[in-house]
């Protein structure tokens, strides 16, 4: 019942912060020096005399102040319209729905396989702390917390992409195809890796201190007094007080995913939110770059309120705290 | 322990050095893309410069910025935490709000739309980096000046007659500058990372002030045709500064931990 109550408070806090975050990215953005009014001519914007920006200004109403806009778009939002995105000449809904699934299929499975790589690496290394699989795990990991996502991509596009042609460098399909199950698959195989990779080093860090930690506890002492040992040992005494508690603190890494799917997307060309989103924050597309950033920190909120939910709903010993 | 202060040590010089010796570098497209051997020991990049030396100024771009970046980040979040820490109240409470919704935002997507906004500025690069990591330190700094304002030997400070300003100068500051420091070294590799990042994804710094991320910008469309060492050259510099700023602050931490279960 306690988790239920602290995400209905998180949902509460969450409503009025997300409103002030759209608000202050609306006030940044009005303090750019770039004209957004490039955004919509393009290279013709250098070829245009001012009298003709100026009617183009009154047309698109890009000069209103900050206020003006922002309100705009909360009351579009409520109508369920996004507005319209200058840079990718679509309805912002549409760009969204199209490229969410690619979002959701690459950081989803990236997700899910470095939990499950870093889980049972982290087990068999905090089980056997100090030994030789432990130091390798634990000093590859270190060594990769400091190798940025967009090197793991260079790398791997150099060496599978490049060297051994196996797979391709980039994009969702081959030049000209349809989008066909088996041909997303197979580009995705490399963003898919790269992403893994930059996200298996915190977690795999995480579980093997909780596991270490859970092992020098008197309850794990007590169990291998008994006689427990093994499997049995990890299963029923250590990785409930361990492994469950790093699972749950998944939710609190989705700024750490957002910003490797963002550099991943790019590298590879994955047609995804993240792609999208330095762009329209070059060109100052400001439907676009407020529904992301909005979108992002929802997700964030959430992913940090379900985080805690969970905790408090697998570990009786986690008390709520607001 | 002291080999990561030794490694930091030969990235600074080699960042400052290897710039001066080489003196001033011409463009010679006749030479581009040369693997590595003799007359350029990292090769060269795709407009014929010598990449060791093209690394090295990066490498002493990079340096900079996040040196300024975890200064102002501390600076802000110490000023920050103390304030919030010693007025206390609404203070407190709108301090506190303004921290969790700044680590509601994914930073990346903060320095992004700051570094995108005001395009090739070096300042708007240490803005979108200090604005996004003061939270951490004001949070620290606050905890441990609360978690220190009752102890006993402020409370015998105060019972003795010393004045608030002694307090603060004499007990609290010193309490504090340790976790300070240490959430400034903690910051560097983070900056390192930010920066770099921004300037990969074309954001950040412009190519006639290369940073290490704008060299691997590069390397993207260098890496297709298969020049490796425009990869493995700026790369390795980058992960060997993010690895010894870790370390050392591994080691700052370890001198600096706060007594556990000391009262007095």
């Amino acid at each position: 019942m306690d988790a239920v109550r602290l995400l209905g408070i998180r949902a509460a806090v969450a409503i009025p912060l997300t409103v002030a975050i759209s608000a202050a990215m609306f006030w940044v953005a009005s303090l750019s020096p770039f004209d957004p009014l490039a955004a919509y001519l393009g290279s013709n914007y250098q070829f245009a005399t001012e009298s003709q920006r100026a009617a183009m200004r009154a047309a698109y109403e890009t000069d209103m102040p900050w206020w003006r806009a922002w309100w705009q778009w909360m009351g579009g939002l409520a109508h369920g319209d996004l507005g319209w995105s200058s840079t990718q000449s679509q309805p912002v809904a549409t760009v969204l729905t199209e490229r969410m699934p690619f979002t959701l299929l690459l950081s989803g499975a990236a997700l899910l396989t470095a939990a499950a790589v870093a889980v049972v690496a982290g087990c068999i290394a905090g089980m056997r702390s100090g030994g030789v699989i432990d130091r390798v795990c634990t000093g590859v990991a270190v060594v990769f917390a400091a190798v940025p996502p967009f090197v793991v991509s260079l790398a791997l596009v150099l060496v599978v992409a490049v060297g051994l042609r196996w797979l391709p460098a980039s994009g969702a399909v081959a030049p000209g195809a349809d989008y066909t199950v088996a041909g997303v698959l197979r580009h995705a195989i490399l963003p898919w890796v790269a992403l893994t990779v930059s996200q298996i080093p915190w977690l795999l860090l995480t579980t093997r201190t909780a596991v270490v930690a859970s092992t020098q506890s008197d309850a794990v002492r007590g169990a291998r007094a008994r006689g427990v040992h093994g499997w049995a040992l990890l299963r029923g005494h250590v990785a409930p007080v361990s492994v469950l508690p790093t699972l749950a603190l998944l939710g609190t890494r989705l700024p750490e995913l957002i910003a490797g799917a963002a550099i991943v997307e790019t590298v590879f060309g994955w047609p995804g939110m993240a792609a999208v989103l330095v762009e329209s924050a070059a060109a100052l597309d400001f439907p676009l770059l407020a529904a992301l950033t909005v979108g992002a920190a929802l997700a964030v909120l959430a992913g940090s309120a379900l985080s805690d939910a969970a905790a408090v709903a697998i570990d009786p010993r986690v008390r709520i705290a607001a | 322990m002291r080999w990561p202060w030794i490694v930091l040590a030969v990235i600074g010089l080699a960042a400052v050095g290897i710039p001066l010796v080489a003196g001033e570098q011409v463009a010679d497209f006749s030479v581009a893309l040369r693997p590595p051997g003799v007359g350029h020991l990292a090769g060269t990049d795709h407009s014929g410069y010598d990449l060791l030396v093209r690394t090295a100024e990066g490498l002493r771009v990079s340096l900079l910025i996040a040196v300024v970046c975890a200064v102002v980040a501390t600076v802000l979040g110490l000023a920050i935490g103390v304030a919030a820490a010693l007025l206390g109240g609404w203070v407190d409470a709108v301090v506190m709000r303004l921290v969790d919704g700044f680590n509601a935002l994914p930073h990346l997507v903060v320095g992004i739309v700051i570094a995108a906004m005001w395009r090739g500025e070096p300042l708007a690069i240490i803005a979108s980096i200090a604005l996004t990591h003061w939270p951490a330190v004001a949070r620290v700094v606050r905890a441990e000046l609360l978690a220190v304002a009752d102890a006993g030997w402020i409370q015998t400070a105060r019972l003795a007659g010393a004045s608030r300003w002694f307090i603060a100068r004499g007990h609290l500051l010193p309490a504090v500058t340790g976790q300070a420091l240490v959430a400034m070294v903690m910051l560097l590799p983070h900056a390192v990372w930010h920066e770099s990042t921004l300037s990969f994804l074309g954001v950040g710094l412009s190519p006639d002030r290369a940073s290490l991320g704008t060299l691997l910008s590069e390397a993207r469309g260098d890496v297709l045709s298969g020049a490796w060492w425009t990869l493995v050259v700026p790369a390795a510099a980058l992960i060997v500064t993010a690895l010894a700023f870790a370390a050392v602050g591994t080691l700052v931490r370890e001198r600096h931990r706060p007594p556990v279960g000391q009262v007095w």
